[in-house]
């Protein structure tokens, strides 16, 4: 029950050393130390953790869905963008 | 009858083991009570963790035990075939669950000596019960983190989280000082470093536990009276309550598995 004691946190993994932490979930708690120990119980019961990170919801400033024509179809006409056009030569091997 | 009480032929090392074999299950079932009850879905899976942490830290000591014992007898009928008087648990884990806040106080007088203990058998010169403890010790250091917390929050908390784990407190105290008993059978134990003296437990106990209380706004009660008895098989009443519902299957249905 969400209720003003216990605010939604954000809760982010990193599964591994070199990842970056990836969203996960969200959590009620009253406070950050109890966020944290509830993102350890409810999120990496199964190996998936190394680090944490937990964030107020409140914290987040998102995009308005309302604007997603102005900030995100612009890039839909710029296949350019996309590094699909360069040959690699040989010699370079895997990149 | 594979559903027939089993009998143990208990060396003071099998009854050493069974002892906190017993003291995990009960804590643990203890625990699985909670299932689908909890205030709320964080706890609720916090609870379950910290019921199966103690359930799997249960099977590996009865299996040990039965090998030691050698009698045949696996973990299954060690947990399940065995009458009231023969289980060894500590009287404060059977105490039933009560409210949350009597709930987290259980655990947190519990890991606050468990997690030292576990800690301390890492260097037991049995090296199954040393690589038991390796891996034990590391559930109940973060039981006692989580539990000191919700001490910490509910004592410090409303006027009502204040007098729930103020009544709780009250209630548990008296069987805190079989945390720290011993016997002669034990004392020959930790005389070949098989075994923890429960004695060098007793000042960080004492400091984990005055320390969180204080900050919790909570006064210990003096050292009174203590209980005593579940460590040679004298119950409190919730106890056979408690088992009737943790054998009811395997006493039911001889040997069913899954």
């Amino acid at each position: 029950m969400p209720t003003p004691n216990t605010p939604i946190w954000e809760v982010f993994i990193r599964s591994r050393n070199g990842l970056s932490h990836r969203h996960a979930g969200s959590l009620h708690a009253a406070d950050a130390t109890l966020a944290l120990q509830a993102a350890r119980d409810l999120y990496t019961r199964r190996g998936e953790g190394l680090s944490l990170w937990v964030v107020p919801s409140s914290a987040i400033i998102a995009s308005d869905p309302q604007d997603k024509g102005m900030m995100f179809e612009p890039t839909a006409s710029k296949i350019y963008r996309h590094p699909t056009f360069y040959e690699v030569p040989e010699e370079v091997g895997h990149m | 009858m594979a559903s027939a009480t089993i009998r143990v032929a208990a060396t003071p090392l099998v009854r050493y083991v069974l002892r906190r074999a017993d003291d995990a299950l009960i804590l643990g079932h203890r625990l699985s009570e909670w299932c689908g009850h909890a205030p709320i879905m964080e706890e609720e899976m916090a609870l379950a963790n910290m019921g199966l942490d103690l359930i799997g830290q249960a099977r590996a000591l009865y299996t040990y035990a039965g090998e030691v014992e050698a009698e045949g007898h696996d973990e299954d009928a060690l947990a399940y075939l065995r009458n009231e008087r023969d289980y060894l648990n500590l009287l404060l884990v059977e105490q039933p669950n009560g409210d949350f806040a009597a709930t987290m106080l259980r655990q947190f007088l519990y890991a606050a000596y468990a997690d030292p203990f576990w800690r301390a058998m890492m260097a037991s010169t049995d090296p199954t019960l040393a690589a038991i403890a390796a891996k034990a010790e590391k559930e109940l250091a973060y039981h006692l983190r989580h539990s000191a917390e919700w001490v910490l929050r509910l004592g410090d908390g409303t006027a009502e989280s204040h007098a729930r784990i103020a009544d709780a407190l009250t209630a548990l105290w008296p069987f805190t000082g079989e945390l720290f008993a011993n016997d002669a059978e034990e004392a020959a134990l930790v005389s070949v470093g098989i075994a923890v003296d429960p004695e060098s437990l007793r000042a960080i106990w004492q400091s984990t536990v005055s320390e969180t209380l204080l900050a919790a706004t909570l006064s210990g009660p003096a050292s009174g009276w203590m209980q005593a008895g579940g460590r040679n098989g004298v119950h409190s009443e919730h106890f056979g309550h408690l088992l009737s519902e943790l054998q009811y299957v395997q006493r039911l249905i001889p040997s069913a598995v899954w």
